[in-house]
């Protein structure tokens, strides 16, 4: 019954905090309370506690008072006969068990044993962080399971793995059972681990089961835009947006009891294949709490039941595993059986739409060999040709539909696909093609992915796979002008240009108030969202998350003030926001939700601007890392002079305009510099300033505006003539 | 003998009183029939051309000397009960919220703010600035806002009214029914039943809901509150009941009457070391506080001392010969135990200036004085030990229970501190596990067999998955008979007792004492404002029952949860029965109005069935009747959350 789980949950709790205080006392012998601690790389300090409290862990002596505090939210044990309710006193020890956890764990990364070694990843990064949390957001990734402890056999690890990753969900494991833990029992079977596999090993002991915690309360705060110390919401966030269950297999010890009931908190159940009591009533979580004696083919089914999950699965005709959980996995050369493209050999994709009757709806052509009649080893020319007829596909959409082959090919298992167009490279592994996976799988992949994703648009999908040399290189030539003829046509394509802008609410699922206006200019802050994206979606979903934008009457053409943005932000942002200006990041510029891939921050004593993307960990000149900045700018709040952005904005023409456009650009990082070398150039070039390239400051030149500033100086950097930024 | 009480404790004493010759509430009931006339509610007193007595065949004819039918005549009578009943709660009220005055004013003897947070919280209900600002600063305002509740003459209403749900406000005002000031509306009541005034049954009824409204949303509610402030906001603890709760070898001192101020203090100085050596120095080897009545309960929330029993037991605890002292302040004390206590040791105590009995030694209480009151009490009753004239005989019978359910609790044991919430039990409501909620509420009745129609019904409900609450004498009668106990789950319905095998609970929740059935008003706005069950009081699946409701206060407190939406079943006969019109009004009428009604129900069979299916309605009203598909949450949906 619920009194045992409580009993040993509590009991648990006691434990942790024990072990977490010794660990804390042995820490401070070691180092003094003055030592630094934190989790390399992330802003939000400990976010656990950072979220649930408000208190700020930056030195060891900081973890004493919430010490304190784990230590009076401890209650005891129920009693055996006339015991006091003990739900919410387990709550709070699980609370109470999440503090201690994340001090041990912090603890660990300043005397060790390290929490990143061996197959163990430890915290995330803000990097991985945000690019990962976009998946949340986006629906990608429909949650994520906690799992606890070690499957009986390595045989039914892999199957419960690969079972999650096909269903999208991120396996965050930490824990073993009696020794045995899951994620080296996956190791043990060469699954790739990691978050590009999703399948992601944070630690040996349950303890490390934080970083999901940690996670999760830093999506509250980044995306969801909610204060620290606001713990009621930050946990009601994750109940109704993150999705996430805790997986036990095996010996549910105390420490388990005392972490789950820390997960039920967030809203997140638990299953176990074991026999322990189970909490059915629901509340706390959507549904029930603890469910027990699951069997193993049935326990993914049931925690996804459990927690409220509804998971969209399209089945693919193919012989291996199907979903964006393999996106990341990777192909390398010696795995490979084959491999096209990349320069080894000649190699496009191409969607085109075509006139109803001249499209054959399913129809899959393989012209020149497959992999069984292929050595190991091959590279082969590679043609992918997907012709579609719709009533509602517009040309516009093509360059949309394109961009999803690299998706829908990786998310075969064993294929890898990277690049697009021309420069497309892909491989099969090895280990697919002994399972039967074929080139003209491709096509079954193409076809049932582009009739489920875009069924409103696209009525009939023909896909032709080539590999025949010849053949590859005659429709080369003709895919080439097709393109050529596409990105003429993007040139044309200017804010001034379209009558309607699309909205981007696809992330109000994580920040509530956050609108994105995407224009033909001005791609989303996530770069993932382009005008003709918006545009497509909208016709593929009316109802959905991207509308159109009457761009109404222009209020103020320099700062790209439109009367049909303020309102529709007003209405879409629940009111938060009245007004909003494309074209400046000085006056009510455009929120962001917290999956920007870079961050622009006003530094004044350049009279310039600062550009910093989110790979980027170092210290920049306006004083604070990417993560900080991050959590200024999250969340749909306007700041005045920090926004987020989309990288593709910093080379369009309309990029902070009202500020004065590129040329205030004074420092990005090398990195980033160097990826959008091509368009600054020309941008610069088209400004009259054609060596504005070589004046914009990185981190080789410094990382302080006094670092920088002599550089600018001498190079006679244009935003230091420009009018006053402030 | 045997339907006098089902309660072994009370027959075992009932039995010493025969033997030995004692008269006692049961056995006057016994002796004294009920006026028939007056229990109808047919006989006019109000000047002195008449009494009249409408009463015979031909009732509905005769008209009193100023005219008046049995309809104006019994809805006076109503009025008057009410205004009786709505007066005693909110005049305990008006004494805490004096004391806190006093405690902010500093010019108390040991009396301190003991909860500030629900101090803050009541100010942010009244719409004080409390942040930043010292607790005595604060608790000043909110005492002079809610004194301003009880004599308020300008225009405006009772303060917490605004914390009922909005649909609920607007249907008060709809019918011109929100109270203005306790003090107003009593003495309005007064005024208007006094000879030649207010002679319409449904007017007259509409100020009754009005007076009873001023009670349950304005005195009872800041009685609880403030008692809160200065003692603490109640959670679980465990303690016991009945009379085995009192100890042969220890100095006894019952506690009996309302009110928290004194009682508590008594607690705390019993626990000074001098104090304790002077019982020691009697050769007590200690000293046993007990309780009952309401007062019993008020110590019990937040100090866990055990209760003695309800409020038939008032008398059977003297008649242990085990008590040395009871000390009582006001309302539901015998004047028999004047008589009855001399005839044992028992110091017989009285402390209100407001009340005072014959046969009683008085000492005044007042909270300058406090603690050295409280301590010249609890000497007189160690001085009183060695006194023991008589055999002690104290039955074996008690009960373990578990208490303190303040709707503070309720939300943090649903969810800890960092979850607190009603969601879990609205949840549970919609998905049927929990059926519905009762309140099972009120005082003994020695018309009736002690205890029997209380348990009787809470046993039903249990077995029906009906979460039921207690407050007053009923929580205590539950207690006796272990229904406060978590092992007691066993007794309830499958899905009932899921949930309180999960959270830990006993079937029953001892919510407080009468006036804290103003908490339970809290609770279900609480649940209405969590969702998911309508937007109002009357859309809930929960009704009020006083199984055995003996007192005007217990009429006034079944008019405003009737008012407030909730269908309420009276145990016993209708003191309206002589008027078919006012019986309709509070049935018909009500529930048309303000969508809950009030009824007179003796046999409690009749109470189950008659809770069950209005349960049942609402249940189906709220389309949550039956089972529904397990909604899962694609991206879409989870849009839609509240986060």
């Amino acid at each position: 019954m619920s009194k045992l789980i409580a009993t040993r949950g509590i009991l648990g709790a006691h434990s942790i905090v024990n072990k977490a205080e010794a660990k804390l006392h042995e820490a401070m012998d070691a180092k003094g309370p003055n030592e630094p601690v934190e989790f390399p790389n992330t802003g939000y300090y400990l976010p656990v506690i950072y979220g649930l409290t408000g208190m700020k862990v930056e030195k060891l002596a900081d973890m004493e008072p919430v010490l304190k505090l784990a230590r009076e939210l401890l209650p005891e044990p129920p009693r055996e006969r006339v015991w006091l309710p003990y739900l919410g006193p387990l709550l709070d020890a699980g609370i109470a068990t999440l503090f201690a956890e994340e001090i041990h764990e912090a603890c660990r990364y300043v005397v060790g044993p390290p929490p990143a070694e061996g197959i163990w990843l430890g915290a995330a990064t803000d990097v991985i962080m945000r690019e990962r949390g976009v998946e949340f957001v986006d629906g990608r990734a429909p949650g994520f399971a906690a799992v606890v402890g070690a499957a009986p056999d390595n045989e039914t690890a892999v199957k419960l793995a690969r079972e999650m990753q096909q269903k999208s969900l991120y396996v965050f494991m930490a824990g073993h059972d009696r020794g045995r833990s899951f994620a080296q029992q996956l190791a043990d079977e060469g699954v790739q681990l990691g978050w590009e596999s999703r399948l992601v090993p944070f630690g040996e002991e349950v303890y490390s089961q934080i970083y999901s915690m940690g996670f999760a309360t830093r999506a509250a705060m980044a995306f969801g835009g909610i204060a620290p110390g606001d713990y009621q919401r930050i946990l009601r966030y994750n109940k109704n947006r993150i999705f996430a269950f805790v997986i036990a297999l095996g010996e549910v010890t105390d420490e388990w009891y005392a972490t789950a009931a820390g997960a039920i908190s967030y809203g997140f159940p638990t299953i176990a294949d074991s026999d322990i009591p189970q909490i059915l009533p629901t509340g706390v979580c959507t549904y029930e709490h603890v469910v027990s004696n699951v069997p193993h083919d049935k326990i993914v089914n049931k925690a996804i039941e459990v927690r409220g999950l509804k998971i969209k699965i399209t089945e693919v005709p193919i012989p291996v595993a199907f979903g964006p959980a393999f996106e990341g996995e990777t192909v390398r050369k010696v795995d490979a059986y084959f491999e096209a493209g990349g320069g080894r050999s000649p190699a496009f994709e191409l969607v085109e739409s075509a006139p109803m009757e001249e499209v054959e709806d399913g129809r899959i052509t393989l012209i020149g060999p497959d992999l069984d009649q292929v050595p190991e080893g091959s590279v082969l020319p590679l043609g992918i040709l997907v012709r579609v007829a719709g009533r509602k596909m517009q040309e516009d959409f093509e360059p949309v539909l394109e961009r999803r082959i690299h998706y829908f090919i990786n998310y075969a298992e064993g294929a890898w696909h990277t690049a697009q167009r021309d420069l497309v490279w892909v491989r099969i592994s090895k280990k697919s093609q002994q399972r039967g996976l074929r080139i003209r799988h491709f096509g079954d992949i193409l076809y049932t992915q582009f009739k489920s994703e875009f069924l409103s648009v696209v009525d009939k999908v023909e896909v032709t796979l080539i590999t025949e040399e010849a053949r590859v290189r005659e429709l080369l030539t003709q895919a080439r002008q097709r393109y050529a003829a596409r990105d003429a046509r993007l040139a044309g394509l200017t804010d001034e240009a379209v009558d309607t802008f699309y909205s981007c609410t696809l992330c109000q699922s994580f920040a509530p108030n956050h609108v994105c206006t995407v224009t033909p200019e001005r791609v989303g802050l996530c770069g993932a969202v382009s005008w003709l994206d918006a545009k497509a979606a909208y016709e593929i979903t009316p109802t959905g998350p991207n509308q159109p934008i009457p761009k109404g009457e222009c209020l103020d053409e320099v700062k790209g003030r439109y009367t049909g943005v303020d309102q529709f932000t007003y209405t879409a942002s629940r009111g938060h926001l009245e007004s909003v200006n494309l074209y400046t990041l000085m006056e009510n510029p455009m929120t962001s939700c917290g999956c920007f891939e870079a961050i622009m921050v006003v530094v004044p004593e350049a009279n310039g601007i600062m550009i910093v993307n989110r790979e980027f960990t170092g210290m920049t000149p306006c004083g604070m890392k990417f993560s900080t900045l991050a959590g200024m700018v999250g969340g749909g709040q306007q700041t005045p002079g920090f926004m987020g952005i989309g990288k593709s904005y910093i080379i369009s023409k309309k990029f902070i305009r009202a500020d004065g456009g590129l040329p205030r650009v004074v420092w990005m990082p090398k990195e980033l510099k160097e990826f959008l070398r091509a368009g600054i150039e020309e941008r610069a070039k088209e400004l009259g300033i054609p060596d504005l390239y070589d004046k914009i400051a990185d981190e080789t030149v410094g990382t302080t505006p006094e670092e920088i500033l002599p550089f600018l100086e001498e190079k006679g950097h244009p935003a230091l003539t420009m009018d006053p930024i402030m | 003998m045997a339907n006098r009480s089902v309660d072994p404790a009370a027959l075992e004493m009932l039995a010493r009183a025969d033997a030995e010759g004692y008269s006692t509430a049961f056995s006057r009931a016994e002796q004294m029939k009920p006026c028939p006339i007056g229990a109808e509610g047919a006989c006019c007193r109000n000047c002195y051309m008449g009494p009249c007595r409408l009463v015979g065949k031909d009732a509905d004819e005769k008209r009193g000397v100023c005219g008046a039918d049995v309809h104006v005549i019994a809805a006076r009578n109503f009025v008057r009960a009410v205004a009786a009943g709505a007066a005693a709660h909110s005049d305990h009220g008006r004494d805490l919220a004096l004391t806190l005055l006093a405690v902010a004013r500093g010019e108390t003897d040991g009396y301190q703010i003991r909860d500030e947070a629900k101090l803050r919280r009541v100010a942010g209900y009244l719409g004080i600035p409390s942040e930043g600002r010292p607790k005595e600063q604060v608790a000043e305002e909110v005492a002079l806002r809610l004194l301003n509740d009880f004599g308020r003459q300008e225009p405006g209403f009772v303060s917490y009214v605004s914390r009922a749900p909005k649909k609920r406000q607007e249907i008060w005002a709809r019918y011109g029914v929100t109270p203005r000031a306790v003090d107003r509306e009593v003495v309005e009541g007064l005024h208007r039943t006094h000879i030649g005034v207010d002679q319409e049954p449904e007017h007259l009824l509409d100020h009754a809901v009005r007076t009873a409204l001023s009670d349950g949303w304005g005195g009872s509610m800041l009685a609880t509150d403030l008692s809160d402030v200065l003692f603490g906001t109640p959670g679980a603890r465990t303690s016991a009941a009945n009379l085995g709760v009192l100890k042969a070898d220890e100095v006894n001192i019952v506690l009996h009457g309302h009110e928290p101020t004194l009682s508590e203090m008594i607690v705390a100085v019993c626990q000074e070391p001098e104090l304790q050596a002077y019982a020691v120095s009697k050769g007590a080897t200690g000293i046993n506080l007990a309780g009952i009545c309401c007062t019993a309960n008020e110590v019990l929330m937040r100090q866990g001392i055990p209760s003695a029993g309800n409020f038939l037991h008032q008398e059977l605890a003297l008649l242990t010969g085990a008590v040395d002292a009871m000390v009582v302040d006001v309302q539901c004390v015998f004047a028999g135990l004047g008589e009855l206590a001399p005839k044992f040791h028992t110091e017989f105590i009285t402390t209100s200036p407001k009340a005072q009995i014959r046969g009683a030694r008085h000492i005044e209480f007042d909270e300058q004085h406090a603690r050295e009151i409280a301590r010249q009490i609890v000497r007189i009753a160690i001085d009183n030990f060695p006194n023991r004239r008589r055999e002690v005989h104290i039955p074996g019978y008690k009960k373990d229970l578990v208490a303190g359910f303040s709707h503070e609790y309720i939300e943090y044991m649903l969810g800890g501190r960092f979850r607190a919430s009603f969601r879990p039990l609205n949840d549970n409501i919609i998905n049927g596990r929990i059926f519905g909620a009762a309140a099972v509420v009120g005082c003994n009745n020695p018309r009736r067999t002690q205890d029997e129609a209380t348990l009787y019904i809470i046993k039903e409900l249990l077995a029906h998955n009906v979460l039921v609450v207690a407050t007053g004498c009923g929580a205590i009668g539950a207690g006796k008979y272990g229904y406060l106990q978590p092992e007691l789950m066993e007794a309830c319905g499958s899905g009932l007792r899921e949930v309180l095998e999960a959270v830990g609970i006993p079937p029953v929740l001892h919510m407080g004492s009468c006036v804290d059935n103003s908490r339970i008003l809290t609770v279900l706005s609480a649940v209405v404002a969590e969702g998911g069950l309508g937007d109002d009081l009357s859309d809930l699946p929960a009704v009020g029952i006083a199984p055995e409701w003996m007192s005007e206060k217990a009429l006034s407190i079944g008019t405003y949860v009737a008012a407030s939406g909730v269908y309420v079943l009276m145990g016993s006969e209708s003191p309206v029965k002589a008027s078919s019109e006012v019986t309709e009004i509070m049935t018909r009428g009500w529930e048309k109005k303000f969508g809950g009604r009030m009824e007179f129900e003796p046999d409690p069979e009749a109470i189950v069935r008659k809770a069950l299916d209005h349960i049942q309605a609402k249940r189906e009203a709220l389309g949550i009747h039956q089972a529904k598909e397990r909604e899962l949450f694609d991206m879409e949906k989870r849009r839609e959350l509240v986060v």
